[in-house]
């Protein structure tokens, strides 16, 4: 599996007096099994790009490929691409309907058309990846949950459908610092089950860091940077111009060095970061 | 999609119909809706078809603008103008078979017809040229002397306020839930009705959730301001009449008693 975008367009409100240029002539190639960060501001184009990737929005012009299929294509069907590619959008949790989480849960799957058997295993697996207790959850009410459970019952939602792609948008907004910390864990862990590729956008650059192989940067509907957190951390003082940060270690190295010490600018692990100004020390 | 849907829209700008007093426009509206029916013959479709058309020259609002808003009474239209055509018995126009089309037939439907347009574009201009927080502020006013009988006039305005407040949010709430679904495999569109309406449970249920949450924050919000109701509540604008809204309403009778006249001309 792996997503290919190219140049792709995409208007809101076109021909209005409000017409808005969301993405500018995006393109960019993720592979397979990679987990990817998106950064940039409100506004940027985020959203918007996450919701061409799961063919809820029409693009104005450019294809996007996954597996080498396009699934700008009329001929691609929605439910081809929803069974490749979930989607957990921002407040998922605001989603959740049934009157059981189980139920809830298997609401994916059952649209997928999979038998009685598949979805109650299905069910299982993804509430237990998450982080929860099957056997406790799976007959109370979701709206009895607490804000983090809640949002992981509704990320158990997409789960469940087995992508081969899963998107999450901005997952932590609104949490705790516990509940953020057992999220990113959770995307990590399912990451590393699955070995499919996950999409997150973040505004925690330390977040972005910890977790990326490759992190895209968007602002203006336009990409402005493709790469390893090194390469796109190591352009502190473009993405400062842009009001974008960089993780705090990053900062930290930074800073040292405009004071004198000549410590490695390439390092954005906390313990790698503490050797590193020992070693300058000494 | 959803969001097209535009309820009791604004469209902004400065002309003089914007400027005038909400409670003028208010009672100009439905003295209009009045005299459209009071008005029974093609003289009077003239007058108030030219005085609605000053009108909206006056407003600088685009003519589409305004009868976008009576495409979802199309269907409506067409039923009473076909009704009216076929069903009116009086001197006979033309005939096929058992279908008989009358003078006067022709003659109501097309009275009807025009009268639902003006009524449809008329109301709509109100809206049009009324930014929401003065219609009701309007409402209030005039439903002052209600709150003398004990009819809580600024609950019902405030109540007004809120729901026109939150027509957009609702509709963006429910653009969001509707994506998030269909992200989870939800289809809206195919199957008979009972299976669309059973489909849109996965929207219904979410959206009640929130709005329950939405208003609960807003109350809360309310409260913190230490908004505690009309009794002794002044407004920072207060609605003043001016010299142009005088001319208004002295306009106003004039058109009035133009159109009662009218009746003798046929």
């Amino acid at each position: 599996m792996s997503i290919e975008v190219k140049n792709l367009r995409h208007i809101y409100d076109k021909g209005l007096p409000t017409e808005q240029v969301a993405l500018d002539d995006v393109s960019f190639t993720i592979d397979d099994g990679k987990l990817v960060g998106i950064i940039g501001h409100t506004g940027s184009g985020k959203s918007t790009l996450l919701q061409h990737l799961n063919g809820l929005l029409k693009a104005d012009s450019g294809n996007i490929l996954i597996d080498g299929v396009d699934i700008t294509d009329k001929d691609v069907t929605m439910l081809e691409i929803r069974k490749k590619i979930g989607l957990v959008f921002q407040y998922p949790e605001y989603q959740l309907f049934e009157e059981t989480v189980e139920k809830d849960v298997a609401f994916g799957p059952k649209n997928l058309g999979l038998d009685e058997e598949e979805i109650a295993e299905r069910v299982k697996e993804a509430l237990t990846l998450v982080g929860l207790d099957y056997e406790k959850v799976k007959d109370k009410s979701p709206f009895d949950l607490s804000g983090g459970q809640k949002r992981r019952v509704a990320i158990a939602g997409v789960v469940a459908m087995r992508p081969r792609v899963l998107i999450l948008d901005e997952p932590t907004a609104g949490l705790d610092p516990k509940s953020h910390q057992d999220i990113l864990q959770m995307v990590k862990h399912i990451h590393a089950t699955f070995g499919n590729i996950v999409i997150f956008v973040s505004h925690n650059m330390d977040d972005i860091a910890n977790l990326s192989d490759q992190i895209l940067v968007i602002s203006d509907g336009k990409k402005i940077m493709d790469g390893t957190p090194l390469e796109v951390f190591g352009k502190r003082d473009e993405l400062k111009a842009m009001g974008l940060s960089v993780p705090r270690v990053t900062e930290l190295m930074a800073r040292l060095k405009e004071k004198g010490l000549d410590v490695d600018q390439d390092i954005l692990d906390i313990s790698k970061a503490e050797e590193e100004i020992v070693r300058v020390l000494k | 999609m959803i969001r097209d849907i535009t309820l009791g829209q604004y469209y902004p700008g400065n002309s003089l119909i914007h400027r005038l007093d909400a409670r003028l426009k208010i009672i100009v509206a439905l003295l209009f809706i009045v005299e459209l029916f009071v008005v029974n013959n093609f003289y009077g479709f003239v007058i108030a078809t030219l005085a609605l058309a000053i009108v909206v020259a006056v407003s600088r609002v685009p003519v589409g603008f305004i009868f976008r808003g009576l495409k979802p009474i199309l269907i409506i239209l067409l039923f009473t103008f076909a009704l009216n055509i076929f069903l009116v018995k009086g001197t006979p126009l033309w005939q096929w078979h058992s279908i008989t089309i009358t003078y006067e037939g022709v003659n109501t439907a097309l009275f009807m017809g025009v009268r639902l347009i003006l009524l449809i574009a008329g109301t709509s201009l109100l809206t049009l040229c009324t930014k929401p927080l003065a219609l009701t502020d309007g409402i209030e006013k005039l439903l002052y002397p209600l709150s003398k009988l004990g009819v809580p006039t600024h609950e019902i305005a405030m109540m007004m306020t809120i729901a026109l407040r939150f027509i957009p949010t609702l509709l963006e709430e429910t653009d969001k839930i509707m994506k998030a679904q269909q992200a989870r495999g939800a289809d809206f569109e195919s199957g008979n009705i009972f299976k669309k309406i059973k489909n849109l449970i996965p929207i219904i249920v979410p959206l009640f959730v929130s709005a329950f949450r939405i208003a609960m924050d807003l109350a809360m919000a309310m409260e913190a301001r230490c908004y505690r109701g009309g009794k002794g509540r002044t407004k920072m604008n207060e609605m003043k009449y001016h010299l142009r809204d005088y001319i208004g309403y002295l306009l106003m009778f004039a058109f009035l008693a133009l159109v009662i006249l009218s009746r003798s001309f046929g």
